[in-house]
C-alpha cells in the first residue's frame, strides 16, 4: 500500500507553494477493493464490518459466556451496556411487550455503535456506516421486522389501520393524516433511519478528514504551523464529539427502531 | 487513490450491494450468537441475582421481624421481672411490719404477763405474808397475852374471833387507804 492509498490525499503538497488544499471529497469513501471475487469487490468497509462483529462477540463472549452470580469489573462493565440498552431503551420505549425483541435490539445497537466507533481506531480510521449500503441493509432489516410484526399482531386489515389510521382523532382530518401516515409509516420512516445514520456519519469524517488535511496541508513555514496548530486542536476537539456523535446515533437508531416495533404492537382501537 | 479520479466517482447515496450482504450477514451473526447463547446465559444469572437479591431483603426483613419481637419478649420479660421484684418488695414490707406488729404484740402481751404475774406474786407473797403474819401476830399476841394475863386463852374461840376480828378490821382499813391512793 503506498502513502496515497493509505492517507487518501496529495501528501507533498502545502500551504504557500502554489498548491491548492486538496480537500476530501466523496473519494475518500471509496476504497480500492483488498480482492475480487469474480465481480464482487471485497473492500476496507467490508473488513471493517467483519473485525467489529468479532470485536463485539469476543467482547460479549468473554463477559456473558460463563457469568457469575457476583460478576468482575469486565462482566459488570457488559451488564451495564447491556442493561442500558435492555432497560434504557427496549423497556423504556416498548414495555413489557419489548422483551422478545430485547435481543435484537441489543445487536443492532452494538452493531451501529462498532461500526461508528471505527472512526476513532488508529489505521481503520472510517465509519463503516459512512458508506450507505449498511445503514440502508440495516434499515432495510429493521423495516421488514416492523412490517412484519405490525401484521403479526393486527392482522392484514389491522396492520394496514395501525399503519395509515391513528386512532383518536376527528373524522375530517382522516382525509388527511391517512395518506400522510401511509407514505410517512412505509416509505419515509426506513428512509430516513438509514440517511440519518448514514449522513452523520458522512459528515462527521468529512469534517475531521478537513482540519486534518488541513493541519498537515499547513505545514512547513512558521506561520503554517501556528494555523496547523490550530487545525489539529480543531481536530481534537471534533475527534471528542464525533465519539459522542457515534454513540448517540447508535442510540438514536436503536431507539427509532423500538419506537417502531411499540407502534407496531399497540392493540388495534 | 488519486489515480481513481480519471473515472466518474460511484455516487455515495447508492448502495453496493456486496455491502449490504456484508453488513447484513455480520449483523446476522452477532443476532443469532445474542439471541442463542449469550443474553439467555446472562439473564439467568441476572434473574438469580435478582432473586438472591430479594430473598435477601426479605431474609433480612424476616430477622428485624423476628429481633424486633425478641425484643420486645425481652421488653416484657423485664417489666414482668421488675413487676415481680416490686411485688416481694412490697410483700416483704409488709410481711416485715406484720413481724414488727406481730412481735410488739407479742412483747407487749409477755410483758404484761410477766407483770401480771408479778403482780400475782406479789399478791401471793403479801397474802402469805399476811396470813403468816397474822398468824404469828394471833400467835405472839396470844402468847404474850397469856404471859401477860398468865392464863391460856387458847382454847377459846371466841379469844379467836376475837383476834380475827381485830385483823379484819386491820385488813379493812389497809383496803380503804389503798382504794383512796
Amino acid at each position: 500500500m503506498s502513502s496515497d492509498q493509505l492517507l487518501a490525499f496529495e501528501t507533498d503538497c502545502h500551504l504557500f507553494k502554489d498548491c491548492g488544499f486538496p480537500a476530501p471529497s466523496v473519494w475518500s469513501f471509496l476504497f480500492d477493493p483488498i480482492f475480487s471475487v469474480g465481480p464482487v469487490d471485497f473492500n476496507k468497509p467490508m473488513l471493517l464490518a467483519l473485525i467489529g462483529t468479532v470485536v463485539i462477540l469476543a467482547f460479549f463472549w468473554a463477559a456473558f459466556s460463563k457469568p457469575k452470580l457476583v460478576p468482575g469489573k469486565f462482566q459488570m462493565v457488559a451488564e451495564i451496556l447491556y442493561d442500558f440498552v435492555r432497560n434504557g431503551i427496549a423497556r423504556e420505549t416498548i414495555g413489557k411487550k419489548g422483551e422478545p425483541f430485547v435481543p435484537f435490539l441489543v445487536s443492532l445497537f452494538f452493531f451501529v455503535w462498532i461500526l461508528n466507533l471505527w472512526a476513532l481506531i488508529p489505521l481503520a480510521q472510517f465509519p463503516v456506516n459512512s458508506v450507505i449500503a449498511f445503514p440502508v441493509g440495516l434499515a432495510l432489516m429493521v423495516w421488514i421486522v416492523y412490517m412484519t410484526v405490525t401484521f403479526k399482531t393486527n392482522g392484514f386489515v389491522g396492520g394496514i389501520r395501525n399503519l395509515c389510521v391513528p386512532s383518536g382523532l376527528p373524522k375530517p382530518i382522516y382525509v388527511i393524516l391517512t395518506p400522510i401516515e401511509f407514505v410517512s409509516n412505509i416509505f419515509v420512516r426506513p428512509f430516513t433511519l438509514a440517511v440519518r445514520l448514514f449522513a452523520n456519519m458522512f459528515a462527521g469524517h468529512i469534517l475531521i478528514l478537513i482540519f486534518t488535511i488541513a493541519t498537515w496541508y499547513m505545514l512547513g513555514t512558521l506561520l503554517g504551523t501556528v494555523y496547523a496548530t490550530a487545525s489539529f486542536a480543531l481536530t481534537l476537539v471534533l475527534t471528542v464529539f464525533e465519539m459522542f456523535i457515534q454513540a448517540l446515533q447508535a442510540y438514536v437508531f436503536t431507539v427509532l427502531t423500538a419506537t417502531y416495533l411499540s407502534q407496531a404492537l399497540e392493540e388495534a382501537h | 487513490m488519486m489515480y481513481l479520479a480519471a473515472e466518474e466517482p460511484q455516487n455515495p447515496l447508492l448502495p453496493v450491494w456486496p455491502e449490504v450482504v456484508i453488513g447484513l450477514l455480520c449483523f446476522a451473526i452477532i443476532f443469532f450468537v445474542f439471541a442463542k447463547k449469550l443474553l439467555p446465559s446472562i439473564n439467568k444469572v441476572l434473574d438469580e441475582r435478582h432473586d438472591k437479591i430479594v430473598g435477601g431483603i426479605e431474609e433480612a426483613e424476616a430477622a428485624q421481624v423476628e429481633a424486633q419481637s425478641v425484643l420486645e419478649q425481652y421488653k416484657a420479660q423485664l417489666a414482668e421481672a421488675r413487676h415481680e421484684a416490686a411485688r416481694l418488695r412490697s410483700e416483704a414490707q409488709e410481711q416485715g411490719a406484720t413481724l414488727i406488729a406481730e412481735m410488739r404484740a407479742e412483747g407487749q402481751r409477755q410483758r404484761e404477763e410477766i407483770i401480771a404475774a408479778g403482780h400475782a406474786q406479789i399478791e401471793a407473797d403479801r397474802k402469805a405474808a399476811a396470813q403468816s403474819l397474822r398468824q404469828d401476830v394471833g400467835q405472839l399476841a396470844t402468847e404474850l397475852a397469856s404471859k401477860i394475863v398468865g392464863e391460856s386463852l387458847e382454847e377459846h374461840a371466841r379469844q379467836s374471833r376475837t383476834i380475827d376480828r381485830f385483823l379484819d378490821g386491820l385488813d379493812d382499813a389497809a383496803t380503804k387507804a389503798e382504794a383512796t391512793r
